[in-house]
């Protein structure tokens, strides 16, 4: 049974579990997806890549971003059976420009599978967003769902 | 008006002669005409009254005279602008290849005068010029004029910036309305202009570059506009595109010959200045949170772009919650050389936010072929030329730039009693803040007895709590002291504060609260520092965390504005202090679109904010709208996230269940696996950063405030949240805020937190 009492002006309730088991009545307001205010997902919803998502790191700002976001594009727009079968020469420039820092993208797997592999591996030690470590499944979870934004905007944001 | 003025001065003489000559005509005729041959005082000519035929011939000549004579004039001056015009160009092109060293530090005392002579005058010429080419004696006029007062004002610099001014006018206007037809556009200006406009078009693009944003700010919204599709352009020189778009598209022709010309200037500047670049488009002053957060978000959306990061620290941007926090926890006895620390998951990193080899070096700036990031070290911007889009470093050097972000942050304040205390005292006070910082505290722990923390806000507490794991080790005395009741006292409810003052003191950490201290003296090697109520405490060394004291120094300067109340230099909604002047972190007063206008001084809303600062640089023009979060965790079972307006002295609802076990930071840290907790939710991870030897059983007594939701209510609304020990549940949290409904009963919301769930 919760218990409630005041401080001051402070009040402070108790609940049991039970107590909380009937669910809320509080009413939240629906999200609009396409409130330009808020921060996006990966994929913005006119269906483009939002370079400046979190998820991404520095992947798209560091020396090879040029590489990576010609790379991404073109997997991303793909429309070919094995997705991305037709970039192999954009992947392949971005390995070899990442080769080049090895300091910002260690070499730690095989890159040509996916940009999300490469993105995980090289960025998490070094080169990440003003905090460290990254959720490896979010990013694979955005090439493999890329037309629905990772589960809700603001936890990809 | 002016040019009215201007011309009637030419024709002054003229119109003076010929008035004579006709008021001396009609006296004849006057006189002729006169029946009355009365004397007439009045202009006597040698033809008197008879010998009309004569007068008249004699008249007509007059007038002929007067006219042929008013032509030559009018010929001879056009050919002498003509003669100066081009005696101008022949300067300028030699100009480029001079040392530009002498020129800039001269070009802003100049500036400073010129701007204001020139801009009225060219003003209204300026409009109606491209619209019409002018008759060339109007023109030269007033061109004649701008440029007797450049030439009063000495070397080519001054010229250069009086007439960017005037180019810029009809640049903009000519540039608005036909925007792409840049052939046309030019030979109007050509002629309008002749001897003003082309010769800086074609100048050295650098010093062009300074004054162009000088003149219309409404006007240069589509320069900018235009600057940032252009820059993209692939060019040899980044530089010289800037400063073409920034011109004008129709100016865009012109300097584009000149790469040469600015790769040239750049190269013969002096030894001194051959590291600073002369310019940059994005010039960000200030190398921390935020402005890194920036950084990236304009490399994101900008592709190529260049920016450049100037700091007085001598290091390279790094993140701060671990200088009081991980790093004290961390069992590597390098910890102060390497500064890498452990992550809960195990994984390890660096507090820079990026190793060198991220970065551009400020030498390779202006070739970068794909753009980046360049940090300029241990230089300070010492004065803002808002006017001039420029800045001047502690050294002299002049960096121009065409977007800036102010991300100064701040300095740790210090106690007064502790300033006037004397040397002996300072030298064993550390204002903690930055790297060093940490190094010089972390080796001075290691060698003494007693340390005192005076401050028992977010930073007091962490460093006491990180000091008192230490002292089990080493049996280091650690003391805090603070004026509130408890620990967190301006941000916790008073009886959650109580509760985390007994979770420190069980850190190992002497807490006396209520301690307002009322002098420090040192003696028989001590520091004594004596409270107002009488107590007496003596320690070896003190770390004064009593705030921070948001820098402003460029405020004078710049001539933006402070804020009163919350210190800081005031923003818009959308991080803007004036055109292409951003603020950005700790140092940015912001009007919040939900809660109002504030300033937060913590990390999640450095990143957002510079992150949006970033974005509105690059032509977003987004509002504050993603809240920020922060936390902190103040041993191993005591830890929060927060959002929102924290402040005690609301009033609070508190919603809480009893803590098992699993409820403590180092669980949701081990459970999802990441590192810091403020990039959790972006990138779906959160945790605690805090290491503990042993999971501490939950404390068993009557009011356990385990974990839990506590609501700060405004007005009914809910404008501030913490989640007690409770992990992964920032989103929910953030959508209640910005909803900013009035909630009846806030039992409810909490239920949405299910704080009961893991």
């Amino acid at each position: 049974m919760s218990h409630c009492k005041q401080e001051g002006k402070d009040r402070i309730i108790f609940v049991t579990k039970e107590d909380h088991e009937t669910p809320s009545n509080a009413e939240l307001i629906a999200d609009d997806p396409n409130d330009p205010y808020e921060d996006q997902g990966l994929i913005l919803p006119n269906g483009e890549i939002n370079w400046n998502c979190p998820c991404l790191g520095g992947m798209a700002s560091g020396p090879c971003g040029s590489q990576f976001k010609e790379a991404f594009s073109c997997f991303h727009y793909s429309k070919e059976e094995v997705k991305g079968s037709e970039c192999i020469d954009q992947f392949r420039g971005m390995q070899e420009c990442m080769q080049k820092f090895p300091e910002l993208y260690p070499q730690e797997e095989d890159k040509e599978s996916s940009p999300e592999a490469e993105s995980e591996s090289g960025s998490a030690p070094a080169d990440d967003s003003a905090s460290p470590s990254q959720n490896d499944s979010l990013p694979s979870s955005a090439v493999a769902s890329e037309g629905v934004p990772p589960t809700d905007p603001q936890s990809a944001s | 008006m002016l040019k009215c003025r201007t011309v009637w001065k030419k024709l002054a003489p003229l119109a003076r002669a010929s008035s004579t000559v006709c008021r001396q005509n009609v006296r004849r005729a006057g006189l002729n005409n006169g029946r009355i041959p009365t004397s007439v005082p009045t202009a006597h000519m040698s033809s008197g009254p008879a010998g009309g035929g004569g007068d008249n011939l004699k008249y007509a000549l007059l007038v002929g005279l007067a006219g042929i004579g008013g032509l030559t004039y009018a010929i001879i001056t056009v050919k002498g602008d003509q003669k100066r015009y081009e005696k101008r160009i022949a300067e300028i092109e030699s100009r480029p290849s001079k040392a530009t060293t002498d020129v800039q530090p001269k070009a802003p005392a100049v500036e400073a005068s010129e701007p204001e002579e020139a801009v009225p005058e060219p003003e209204p010429e300026a409009a109606p010029s491209p619209e019409e080419p002018s008759p060339p004696a109007e023109v030269a006029a007033p061109g004649a004029d701008v440029e007797a007062v450049a030439h009063d004002a000495e070397v080519a610099a001054s010229s250069q910036t009086t007439e960017p001014p005037p180019a810029d006018e009809p640049l903009v206007e000519a540039s608005t309305e036909e925007a792409a037809a840049s052939p046309a556009a030019v030979p109007v200006i050509e002629e309008a202009d002749e001897p003003v406009v082309e010769s800086p078009v074609e100048a050295a693009a650098p010093a062009a570059a300074l004054v162009v944003e000088d003149e219309p700010s409404p006007p240069s919204e589509p320069p900018p506009a235009e600057l940032s599709e252009q820059e993209p352009a692939p060019t040899a020189v980044e530089e010289s595109e800037p400063a073409a778009a920034a011109a004008g598209p129709p100016a865009a022709e012109p300097p584009e010959p000149q790469p040469e010309v600015v790769a040239e200037s750049a190269a013969d500047s002096t030894p001194a200045s051959a590291k600073v670049p002369s310019h940059a488009p994005y010039l960000l002053i200030g190398g921390g949170t935020a402005s890194f957060a920036a950084a990236r978000s304009i490399r994101a959306r900008d592709p190529g772009a260049t920016v450049l990061i100037v700091t007085d620290e001598p290091d390279l941007p790094y993140m701060r919650p671990p200088l009081s926090k991980e790093l004290w926890f961390s069992d590597d006895p390098s910890v102060t050389e390497t500064l890498r620390f452990k992550q809960w998951n195990g994984k390890e990193r660096s507090i820079y936010f990026q190793p060198p080899s991220f970065y551009v070096k400020p030498e390779e700036f202006d070739s970068a072929e794909n753009g980046g990031v360049a940090v300029l070290t241990s230089k300070k911007v010492v004065h803002m030329d808002v006017r001039g889009n420029k800045v001047k470093l502690d050294d002299n050097t002049e960096i121009s730039y065409d977007k800036c972000l102010i991300a100064t942050g701040g300095i740790p304040r210090n106690l007064q009693v502790v300033e006037r205390a004397g040397e002996e005292v300072m030298k064993r006070t550390t204002l903690f803040r930055k790297i060093e910082d940490f190094k010089s505290l972390e080796k001075v722990s290691r060698n003494i007895n007693s340390i005192t923390i005076i401050g028992g806000g977010f930073l007091g507490s962490e460093l006491a709590c990180a000091l008192g794991r230490r002292s089990t080790e080493s049996g280091l005395e650690v003391i805090q002291m603070f004026p509130e009741k408890g620990n967190m006292g301006k941000v916790l409810p008073e009886y959650l504060s109580n509760w985390t003052t007994e979770k420190v003191k069980r850190e190992g950490v002497k807490v006396i609260s209520e301690a307002l201290v009322k002098s420090v003296k040192y003696k028989d090697d001590k520091l004594e520092i004596h409270l107002k109520d009488g107590r007496l405490v003596k320690t070896d060394h003190i770390v004064a965390a009593v705030g921070l004291e948001p820098n402003v120094d460029l405020a004078k300067s710049a001539g933006l504005e402070v804020d009163s109340d919350f210190g800081g230099y005031r923003v818009n909604a959308e991080l803007q202090a004036r055109s292409n002047i951003w603020v950005a972190g700790d140092a940015a007063c912001f009007y919040d679109i939900r809660l109002g206008r504030r300033r937060v001084e913590h990390h999640d809303h450095a990143v957002v904010s510079g992150r949006l600062a970033g974005e509105n640089m690059t032509g977003a023009s987004k509002p504050y709208w993603h809240q920020s979060m922060f936390w902190s965790d103040l041993g191993p079972d005591v830890g929060y996230e927060a959002i929102g307006i924290v402040d005690s002295s609301l009033p609070t609802v508190g919603v809480f269940a009893k803590a098992t076990a699993k409820d403590t930071p180092k669980a949701a840290t081990e459970k999802s696996g990441t590192g810091i907790r403020s990039e959790s939710e972006t990138e779906d991870t959160a945790t605690s950063a805090v290491a503990s030897a042993t999971p501490a059983p939950a404390v068993e007594h009557k009011d356990d405030y385990g974990k839990g939701v506590i609501f700060y209510v405004r007005d009914k609304v809910v404008v501030g949240i913490i989640l007690w020990n409770v992990f992964n549940r920032m989103p929910i949290a953030r959508k209640i805020i910005k909803d900013g409904e009035e909630h009846a009963d806030l039992n409810e919301v909490a239920k949405l937190f299910n704080i009961h769930e893991d």
